[in-house]
C-alpha cells in the first residue's frame, strides 16, 4: 500500500515543487500578489505534510523551517526584498534536492542545508519554537506514557460538559463508547442539576456522568478519549489505588501537557433530559438552494476554482492508441491505394466515402497526439534554475525571462529537450553573459538576460533561447576551428558559417574546461539531440549585443508529412519541412565543378548537388547520373544544396517508425515509415545526407581534396 | 451502513493515505481537493463526519467549518481538522470555527481511527 | 542467454526432462533448428526495404503487421555464401529481447523433438563463427542438425545503440 501512495507522493511533489518554482518566479518579478504567497506556502506545507507521512525527516526538517519563514512572508511580518527572494530561490533549488534525494537515494550536500537553514533562521523570531511535530497529549491507546504501570485500575471519572461543547458536534455517547473499548465502563447519569422546567433554558448543559472504568490502560489512554472535549467540560479522572499519588502524578502530567486539569470539583446539578445531545443528529438536511447561492457569490473567481479535472492514463495505453491510428493511417491508404487499381467505371461516391474516413482517421488522430502534448511549463521551470546555478558557478548575474510556457508539445520532445537547453544556457551564462561590472562599463545592465521562448510556427514548434551578452567572438572561433583542423587555414567563412563552428563535434571555446558548460560535451551534442528529435538548431549572433539559438522541432513525433521520392529504385521520404523546391533537372542545368563535383544552375545561382543514392551507397557501379529530380534543400549554416533524386511521387502524411533498436545509426536515414502498399520506405534526414556527401559538404573542403586525390 | 467520511485536503498524497486507511478500515470514503469543492459536495455525498485539512486554495479549512456550521448548511456532523500543528492556538481557531476535533499530521492508522471513533462512534 | 541456461539444466536434470520441440530448417544446404518456443512465425520471401550502408548480412528491414524489423541473411551471418533470396525461401521471425527480428532461410525442413541428453557440445572447428553461433549438434535420420545460439547470432551491436 505505502509504495503506490509513495509514488503518488513524489509525482505530487513535483508538481507542488513547479507551482512553487511559478509562483517564487512570479515573485521575483516583482508580483508580491498574498494569492501567489499563499500558493507557494500551500506547496511546501504539502510538500512537508506528505513527507512526515513517510519519515522522511531531512525533508520535514527542511520545509518547515521554509514554511515557517514563508508563513511570515504571508502574514506581512516579513518584506519580500531581493535579497530575501534569492535566499528562498535557493531554497526551493534544494528542497526539489531534497525532494530527489528521499526519491532516489543519494546523499544530501548537509553543509548547503545548514547554510540555507541558517538563512532562513535569520529572518525568525528568536520564539520560533522547535518543531511540534509530536501529536501532543493524544496518541490513542497504542503510545502509553511510560510513567504508568500496567496493573488494571480502577478510574472515576465525572464528565459534565458545559453548553459549548454541543457546537462542536462533540458527543457524550460516542465518547463513553471509545472508553468502553478500554475495559468494562459503568455509565451512571447525573441529572442533579436539571432545573426545574420553567427554568430550563434551551441551550444550557445539565446534565453529567459519573463514569466508573476499569482498565489497564494508563491514564494518558482515558485522557486521550477526551482530548477533544478538553476545556469544553468539566472532567475529572481518579483511580481507586493511591490516590494522592495518582493525583500528584495527574498534577505534573498536566503540568508537563498545560492541560487546565484536575481540579474540575464535581458540581451536583438538577436532571434531564438534555436537549443540545438530542439534536446532534448524523445526518443534516438543509437546504441545498439556498446553500448553494450563499456560497456562488462569496467565490469571486469561479473560473479558477481549483485545476481543470484531469485523468491520470499510463502513458503506455496512450502510445498503444497512438500506434493503432497510425496503424488505421496507413491501413486508409493501402485501401485508397487498391480501390483505385480496381477496375471498376465509377468510383465517386467510393471516393467520396473514403474521403470521409481519411478525415475521421485524422481527427482520432490529432486528437490522440495531442494527449502527448504537454506545455513547456515544467521544463522551462526547471531551466530557472540551470541559470541561478550557472551564475552562482560563475560570479555572474543572470536572469531567465520564459515565455510562451503554455506552449504544447509532445512529451516526449519535452523530456529530450531538457538536456539540450541546459546546456545552451550554462553556455549563455558562460561564453555570453559578461561579468556584472564589465557590463556597467559598457551600459548595460548590470544583471544579464536570458530569454527562453516557445511558439508554434507553422506546424512546427520552435524554441528560442536568446541573451543579451557578448555574442559570438568570430575572430577566436574561427581561430580555434583552424587550430583544431576543422576548416582550412584560408577558409572564407561568412559570419553565419563561423557561428555554425560552434555545432562541429570536437569544438569547444572554452580554453580550459570549465567546470560547468564544459564537462565534455559540445554543442555539436545539442545538436544531435535536437536532430534526433527530428528538429534543426540555428545560431545567430550580433557582436556586443548577443546570441539567439533557435530550435525548430516538429509538433509531434509521431507523423510528419514528406515527399515520397525514388532513389535507386528505392521508394524514400523526404520531410517537406526541409525541402524549399524541387524541380525537374536538364542537362543544361548541371555543370562541372573539378573532379566530381556538380553544380545545378537555378536562376543564375549555383548550388552543389548532392546524389542521394551515392550518398547512401545505393548507386550501382556501373548506373549512370539519372536526368532525375532535384530537390532543393537549406542546410542549417543557411547554405543550399540540391539533393538528386530519380523521381518523386506524391506529398503525403507519413507515420514515423522509429528504427531504434531494429539497426544503429545510419547516415543519411532518419527514420522509417510503412506506405500504402505495406512497404517500408527510409525517411531521410538532408542534413546528414548532405554531411556525407563529399560534394556539398559546406566545410568538409579537407575531405573533398583527399577524395579528388584518391579518385 | 458504512460510515461515510468526506476528507478535504488539496494533496493527492494525504487523501490517498486517508483512503488507503479508510476504506481498508470499512468507512465509505468521499474526497475533496479544496475547501469550496467539499462544501459543494457535502450535501451530495451526506457524510456522517468530515475531514478537513486546513491550508487550501479555494476556501480553507477555517472556510469550511463556518460554512458548513453556518445557517445555510447548518450541519451538525462531526468535523475533524488535519494538521501538522498542534499548536494550542491552532486547535483553538479550529473550535472556535466549530471543529469537532483535530488530526495532527503525519498520522498513523491508529490514530485517525481513535480519532473518528471518539467523534463517530464509528468501531473500525 | 536463456536458451543456453534451458539446455544446461536439461542436461542436469535428466528426470524432469523432457522432449523439445525444434524446427530443423536449411541454411546454404546445411541443416540448423531452433527451439519451437524461440520462433514467433515463419513466413515465405518478399522483397525487403534496403537499409543503406548495412553489412552483407543484413538484408534490410520489412514491415510484420506494423512493426519494422530487420531481416538477416543467416548464411551471411555464418560466414557462408550470401543467399539469392527469392520466393522459395523463409522468413524465420524470432524475438531476440522482445524485438521480433527476421531471419533469411532456405526452406523450412520439419519439426523434430529432441531429448535433451542427446545434445552434444559443439566439436572444436576452425570456423570462429561456428563456435560462437552453434551451441549444440544433435543427430537426427542420419543428418548432423546444428542448434542455433539466438543470442549469438543477434547479438547486442544489431539492437541499437539506443
Amino acid at each position: 500500500m505505502s509504495g503506490s501512495i509513495q509514488d503518488t507522493f513524489f509525482e505530487e511533489c513535483q508538481e507542488l515543487l513547479e507551482a512553487m518554482d511559478e509562483g517564487l518566479t512570479v515573485i521575483e518579478g516583482g508580483d508580491h500578489d498574498p494569492e501567489t504567497v499563499n500558493a507557494v506556502f500551500r506547496a511546501v506545507h504539502s510538500i512537508k505534510g506528505g513527507a512526515g507521512a513517510f519519515g522522511l525527516d531531512d525533508l520535514v526538517a527542511f520545509a518547515h523551517k521554509f514554511e515557517t519563514v514563508f508563513d511570515e512572508v504571508r502574514s506581512n511580518k516579513l518584506q519580500l526584498d531581493v535579497k530575501l527572494i534569492q535566499l528562498l530561490l535557493r531554497c526551493s533549488d534544494h528542497l526539489a534536492d531534497l525532494v530527489s534525494v528521499a526519491r532516489d537515494g543519494g546523499g544530501v550536500d548537509q553543509e548547503h542545508n545548514d547554510v540555507l537553514i541558517a538563512g532562513l533562521e535569520e529572518y525568525l523570531g528568536e520564539e520560533e519554537e522547535e518543531l511540534t511535530f509530536e501529536p501532543m497529549g493524544l496518541g490513542g491507546p497504542s503510545v502509553p506514557l511510560p510513567l504508568m504501570d500496567e496493573a488494571e485500575k480502577t478510574y472515576e471519572i465525572r464528565f459534565h460538559p458545559l453548553k459549548e461543547m454541543f457546537g462542536t458536534g462533540n458527543e457524550p455517547f460516542f465518547l463513553f463508547q471509545a472508553l468502553s473499548e478500554l475495559g468494562p465502563l459503568k455509565v451512571v447519569l447525573d441529572e442533579t442539576e436539571l432545573p426545574g422546567f420553567d427554568a430550563m433554558e434551551m441551550d444550557e448543559s445539565y446534565l453529567a456522568w459519573n463514569l466508573t472504568l476499569t482498565t489497564s490502560e494508563p491514564k494518558s489512554s482515558v485522557e486521550a478519549v477526551f482530548e477533544f472535549v478538553e476545556g469544553l467540560c468539566e472532567l475529572s479522572i481518579a483511580s481507586d489505588k493511591d490516590a494522592e499519588e495518582e493525583a500528584a502524578a495527574l498534577a505534573a502530567l498536566n503540568a508537563a501537557f498545560g492541560m487546565t486539569g484536575d481540579n474540575a470539583e464535581p458540581e451536583t446539578p438538577d436532571p434531564f433530559d438534555a436537549p443540545a445531545s438530542a439534536e446532534v443528529a448524523p445526518v443534516a438536511t438543509p437546504e441545498p438552494t439556498e446553500k448553494v447561492e450563499a456560497a456562488k457569490p462569496e467565490s469571486n473567481k469561479p473560473e479558477q476554482r481549483g485545476p481543470k479535472p484531469t485523468l491520470r492514463v499510463d502513458l503506455e495505453r496512450v502510445d498503444r492508441l497512438i500506434n493503432a491510428v497510425g496503424e488505421l493511417i496507413i491501413n486508409h491508404s493501402m485501401l485508397a491505394q487498391q480501390i483505385a487499381n480496381l477496375d471498376v467505371a465509377d468510383l465517386r461516391d467510393v471516393e467520396t466515402e473514403l474521403e470521409g474516413f481519411k478525415n475521421l482517421a485524422r481527427d482520432i488522430q490529432e486528437g490522440v497526439m495531442s494527449i502527448r502534448a504537454q506545455p513547456v511549463k515544467p521544463l522551462f521551470q526547471r531551466m530557472a534554475r540551470i541559470v541561478r546555478e550557472a551564475s552562482a558557478a560563475t560570479d555572474k548575474s543572470a536572469k531567465l525571462v520564459t515565455e510562451g510556457e503554455n506552449t504544447e508539445v509532445d512529451k516526449t520532445v519535452i523530456e529530450r529537450l531538457s538536456d539540450p537547453l541546459t546546456h545552451i544556457l550554462r553556455n549563455a551564462v558562460d561564453h555570453g553573459v559578461e561579468k556584472p561590472d564589465d557590463r556597467e562599463a559598457i551600459g548595460k545592465n548590470r544583471v544579464g538576460s536570458i530569454r527562453l521562448s516557445a511558439s508554434h510556427r507553422s506546424g512546427s514548434v520552435c524554441i528560442e533561447i536568446k541573451d543579451d551578452g557578448a555574442g559570438v567572438n568570430r575572430p577566436r572561433v574561427k581561430q580555434i576551428a583552424i587550430e583544431k583542423g576543422l576548416i582550412p587555414d584560408n577558409a572564407e567563412l561568412t559570419d553565419a558559417e563561423i557561428d555554425n563552428l560552434l555545432f562541429l563535434p570536437g569544438f569547444s571555446t572554452a580554453k580550459e574546461v570549465s567546470n560547468l558548460s564544459g564537462r565534455g560535451v559540445g554543442m555539436d551534442v545539442v545538436k544531435n539531440a535536437v536532430t534526433a528529435l527530428g528538429g534543426r538548431i540555428n545560431i545567430s549572433s550580433t557582436p556586443g549585443k548577443g546570441s539567439t539559438f533557435t530550435i525548430i522541432l516538429p509538433l509531434t513525433l509521431a507523423v510528419m508529412d514528406g515527399m515520397v521520392v525514388s532513389v535507386a529504385d528505392q521508394t524514400m521520404v523526404v520531410p517537406i519541412t526541409s525541402i524549399i523546391e524541387t524541380m525537374r533537372g536538364s542537362d543544361d542545368m548541371i555543370n562541372s565543378l573539378g573532379a566530381d563535383g556538380t553544380l545545378l544552375s537555378i536562376r543564375g545561382n549555383f548550388v552543389p548537388i548532392c546524389d542521394v543514392a551515392k550518398a547512401l551507397g545505393l548507386r550501382k557501379p556501373n548506373g549512370d547520373q539519372p536526368p532525375g529530380v532535384y530537390l532543393l534543400v537549406e542546410t542549417e549554416t543557411g547554405a543550399r544544396s540540391a539533393l538528386a533524386v530519380d523521381d518523386i511521387h506524391d506529398q503525403r502524411q507519413v507515420v514515423i517508425k522509429s528504427l531504434d533498436g531494429v539497426c544503429g545509426n545510419i547516415p543519411g536515414v532518419a527514420a522509417a515509415t510503412i506506405l500504402g502498399d505495406g512497404k517500408i520506405a527510409m525517411i531521410l534526414d538532408p542534413e546528414s545526407i548532405l554531411a556525407a556527401s563529399p560534394t556539398s559538404a559546406t566545410f568538409d573542403t579537407e575531405r573533398r581534396m583527399s577524395n579528388a586525390i584518391a579518385s | 451502513m458504512k460510515t461515510k467520511v468526506l476528507a478535504i485536503d488539496d494533496s493527492r498524497t494525504i487523501r490517498n493515505l486517508l483512503a488507503a486507511t479508510l476504506e481498508e478500515a470499512g468507512f465509505e470514503y468521499h474526497c475533496a481537493v479544496d475547501g469550496r469543492e467539499g462544501v459543494d459536495m457535502y450535501d451530495d455525498v451526506a457524510p456522517d463526519v468530515v475531514i478537513t485539512d486546513i491550508n487550501m486554495p479555494n476556501l480553507d479549512g477555517f472556510g469550511v467549518i463556518e460554512e458548513l456550521r453556518g445557517t445555510g448548511i447548518n450541519s451538525k456532523v462531526p468535523i475533524l481538522v488535519l494538521t501538522t500543528e498542534s499548536a494550542p492556538e491552532m486547535k483553538a481557531r479550529a473550535r472556535d470555527a466549530g471543529a469537532t476535533g483535530w488530526i495532527t499530521k503525519p498520522f498513523d492508522d491508529q490514530s485517525l481511527i481513535f480519532a473518528l471513533k471518539r467523534v463517530t462512534g464509528a468501531v473500525a | 542467454m536463456q536458451s543456453q541456461a534451458e539446455v544446461k539444466i536439461g542436461d542436469q536434470e535428466v528426470k524432469h526432462a523432457q522432449q523439445s520441440e525444434f524446427v530443423s530448417f536449411t541454411v546454404a544446404g546445411q541443416a540448423f533448428c531452433l527451439k519451437i518456443t524461440q520462433i514467433r512465425e515463419i513466413r515465405r520471401w518478399s522483397p525487403v526495404t534496403i537499409l543503406p550502408h548495412a553489412p552483407v548480412d543484413v538484408l534490410g528491414v520489412m514491415n510484420l503487421r506494423g512493426a519494422v524489423i530487420p531481416i538477416y541473411d543467416l548464411s551471411a551471418r555464418f560466414g557462408l555464401e550470401q543467399t539469392e533470396a527469392s520466393e522459395r525461401n523463409v522468413v524465420i521471425v524470432v524475438a531476440v529481447n522482445n524485438k521480433p527480428v527476421g531471419l533469411l532461410a532456405e526452406s523450412v525442413s520439419e519439426i523434430i523433438s529432441i531429448n535433451p541428453e542427446e545434445i552434444q557440445d559443439t566439436p572444436q572447428v576452425d570456423s570462429r563463427h561456428t563456435m560462437e553461433y552453434i551451441q549444440g549438434i544433435i543427430s537426427h535420420d542420419e543428418t548432423m542438425v546444428r542448434i542455433i545460439n539466438l543470442d549469438a547470432v543477434i547479438s547486442v551491436p544489431e539492437q541499437g545503440l539506443s
